[in-house]
């Protein structure tokens, strides 16, 4: 953009970007305040589930509400440009291999001895009933990372078809005009 | 050594890891999708086989996940019944998606990634529903390839989405009526275990709870299977599909539907209870209903695939038919279950062909109306050979597969003494003989383009389809011959007869006499 006087380039403070994306000062301090807090308690439903109320699939959608509060603050182009397609895409494959994966360690290590998911077998240097806490804990992991993946594209999704449509009905009506 | 009891979770846990890499190798190479999927499906034929050949000569494979004891955890039980659905339903998924490497990059180049991933959650489920032995499992799997049966049949755009809703919104109730019958049954007994269940519910019989349960059940699965007065859902996604998915939903998915409800009335609720209620003789006259609706309905078509969709809604008429005779019938050859079991592989072989031969004229010409199909039969003689095998298979002429099924569903209803039953399958061989025999006039009989008389005369430059779209074809179509043999001169080397006789054996219905 030109300065008035037409003498070289003139920089956008961040106010009048923030202008002029539609964005709000008071929304986006907040969501910043609050988006690592969300993570962190994200984070202990996730382990938490091992022992008792929460787990993967609680844990991963509060992680994915995270992600969802940062594109309603900040804007969608942003937010994809942190998050690509292909990190979704690889998040969600992570989060099943981890979990099958766990599974079949069992049965590998012990060469057949135990069964699919048996924690009992993990080669971890600890007792055996914390084995079995951590092997859940992995499990639990797997899942909020898939839900997390899933929840996060399939809100990118929907709010990218609605853009590309409303872009694409004003092209529509701009040729119309031009006729 | 990784012992045998281990494959069937294997199985699954194969097929979901193979979903998700095709998503990650995809970003690579489109190409690495279909071969993921294929040898995929490859190496899951062959465990199902081992699975098939250990549980008929050892015994049944009863599996505790994560080490848990039954009543509380998840339980896998293989018999014969599982691994026998579970080589057809495989052997029919390897056909498609060898047939699909084509005609998916002709019809939805853009899309190769994500059907082949959808395609292997589907297949996924379908393998799960067989394995399990926990109500509510099998019903996370039936909602598995449900869901992953919309997404495909939405895959082509268009009209397609209106077929895939209509199906998702039918379906979804389906589900809810079955999950709502789990509900019943765990408030009266406590319990999802299909073996602890079956221990628990004799005292229960005449609970009003666990007989509600039991007509969800029914319903709930009735709507997944297609039969009649819920079929509504079938004709249009049959016909919108791609090729192979209507295939595999014609020819495998409402079969294993029909699986979970014999599973669910045999070894949960056993014979006792089924002698209880007059619900399979309901059952059975509904089918017969469904039988001559189907066959009238497939008549008025104009469409192919559409003409096929009607006819499967017959055909799942006669195997719930058979199923609802199986309490009444005692004898050695076509007792119990039998007649049922045979048609389910009978059908896949069949409509599996058809319905890919329907794909082929649209892959090569687009052509999905009967009357375009004129002189065809000269132009692609490979395809329309299989397809007039498959066809005179379902009009039942010796010695093929069709004839097989309707001669022991007709011993079977004799054995049970309804004649009418039996002049409901007569008239639908001659149903079937019509609207089959149509097809295969405007095939070979009537002259292409409409052209003079002598035209008949001169070369016709064939013009077949691929290679690689032409094998399942002509496998599926040469297996309505073979099979058909095998199971009339009952050759011992397939295992064919020892088979049901084990699953009659094992549900206590028919008379068995091998003891493997």
């Amino acid at each position: 953009m030109t300065k008035a006087d037409g003498t070289g380039t003139y920089q956008l403070t961040a106010e009048e970007r923030r202008v002029a994306a539609g964005r709000d000062l008071i929304i986006e301090v907040i969501a910043s305040l609050m988006i690592p807090l969300i993570q962190l308690f994200a984070l202990y439903v996730i382990i938490h589930g091992a022992l008792g109320a929460g787990g993967g699939f609680q844990g991963g959608v509060i992680l994915a509400s995270s992600f969802i509060l940062y594109v309603i603050a900040f804007g969608i182009t942003g937010a994809r440009k942190r998050l690509p397609e292909s990190w979704n895409t690889g998040l969600q494959s992570l989060g099943v291999y981890i979990y099958a994966g766990v599974g079949l360690v069992c049965i590998l290590v012990s060469l057949g001895f135990v069964q699919y998911l048996n924690y009992w077998a993990l080669p971890l240097p600890v007792a055996y009933e914390m084995r079995r806490a951590m092997g859940m804990d992995f499990v639990e992991i797997g899942i909020g990372i898939t839900v997390m993946a899933t929840m996060t594209s399939l809100f990118f999704d929907l709010a990218w078809k609605e853009k590309e449509e409303r872009k694409e009905v004003k092209e529509s009506n701009e040729g119309g005009e031009k006729k | 050594m990784i012992g045998i009891e281990h494959l069937p979770v294997l199985l699954i846990v194969l097929s979901l890891l193979a979903a998700f890499t095709i998503f990650v190798a995809g970003w690579f190479d489109k190409k690495f999708s279909w071969a993921i999927s294929f040898i995929t499906i490859l190496v899951q034929l062959v465990m199902s086989i081992f699975i098939l050949n250990h549980v008929l000569f050892t015994g049944k494979i009863d599996y505790w996940l994560s080490g848990w004891r039954p009543p509380w955890g998840i339980q896998v039980v293989v018999d014969t019944l599982n691994a026998y659905v579970l080589v057809v339903l495989l052997f029919l998924a390897l056909l498609s998606v060898m047939y699909s490497k084509r005609n998916i990059q002709h019809e939805l180049p853009e899309k190769v990634i994500t059907y082949y991933a959808v395609y292997q959650l589907l297949v996924t489920g379908l393998c799960g529903v067989t394995i399990t032995g926990d109500i509510f499992n099998m019903y996370v799997f039936v909602e598995i390839f449900s869901l992953a049966a919309y997404a495909l049949i939405a895959s082509r755009g268009g009209i397609a989405l209106k077929a895939s809703f209509v199906y998702l919104v039918m379906g979804s109730i389906g589900a809810c009526l079955f999950v709502l019958g789990i509900g019943f049954l765990y408030s009266v007994t406590g319990s999802l275990n299909m073996a602890d269940l079956a221990a628990i519910l004799p005292p229960l019989y005449g609970n009003k709870m666990v007989q509600a349960a039991f007509a969800l059940f029914v319903v709930g699965l009735s709507i997944k299977m297609a039969l009649f007065p819920l079929h509504t859902w079938l004709p249009d996604a049959h016909s919108f599909a791609p090729a192979e998915i209507s295939a595999m939903l014609s020819g495998i998915i409402i079969e294993v539907s029909t699986y979970a409800l014999i599973r669910l009335s045999f070894s949960v609720f056993t014979v006792n209870f089924l002698k209880l209620l007059p619900i399979y003789d309901l059952l059975a006259w509904i089918a017969a209903i469904a039988i001559i609706y189907g066959s009238v309905m497939a008549i008025a078509q104009l469409n192919l695939k559409r003409m096929l969709a009607y006819s499967s809604v017959s055909q799942m008429g006669y195997i719930m038919l058979a199923v609802g005779l199986s309490l009444s019938t005692k004898h050695l050859l076509w007792g119990g279950l039998t007649p049922a079991l045979m048609h389910i592989l009978n059908h896949a072989l069949m409509k599996g062909c058809l319905f890919m031969v329907a794909g082929a004229f649209i892959y090569k010409a687009d052509l999905w109306n009967i009357t375009d199909l004129r002189g065809l039969g000269r132009k692609m003689p490979w395809t329309c050979g299989a397809f007039t095998m498959a066809a005179i298979s379902m009009i039942g002429v010796p010695p093929s597969v069709g004839f097989v099924s309707k001669i022991y569903l007709i011993f079977a209803v004799v054995e049970a003494g309804n004649f009418l039953f039996m002049a409901v399958i007569l008239l639908s061989t001659l149903l079937n003989l019509v609207y089959f025999w149509r097809v295969i006039e405007t095939l070979y009989m009537k002259v292409g383009e409409a052209g003079p008389h002598h035209e008949y005369e001169k070369p016709v430059k064939t013009d077949e389809i691929p290679l690689l779209m032409l094998i399942p074809i002509l496998i599926l179509g040469s297996l309505c011959i073979v099979m058909g043999i095998i199971w009339l001169t009952e050759i011992p080397i397939i295992g064919a007869v020892p088979i049901m006789d084990s699953v009659n054996k094992l549900f206590e219905i028919g008379r068995y006499t091998v003891v493997p």
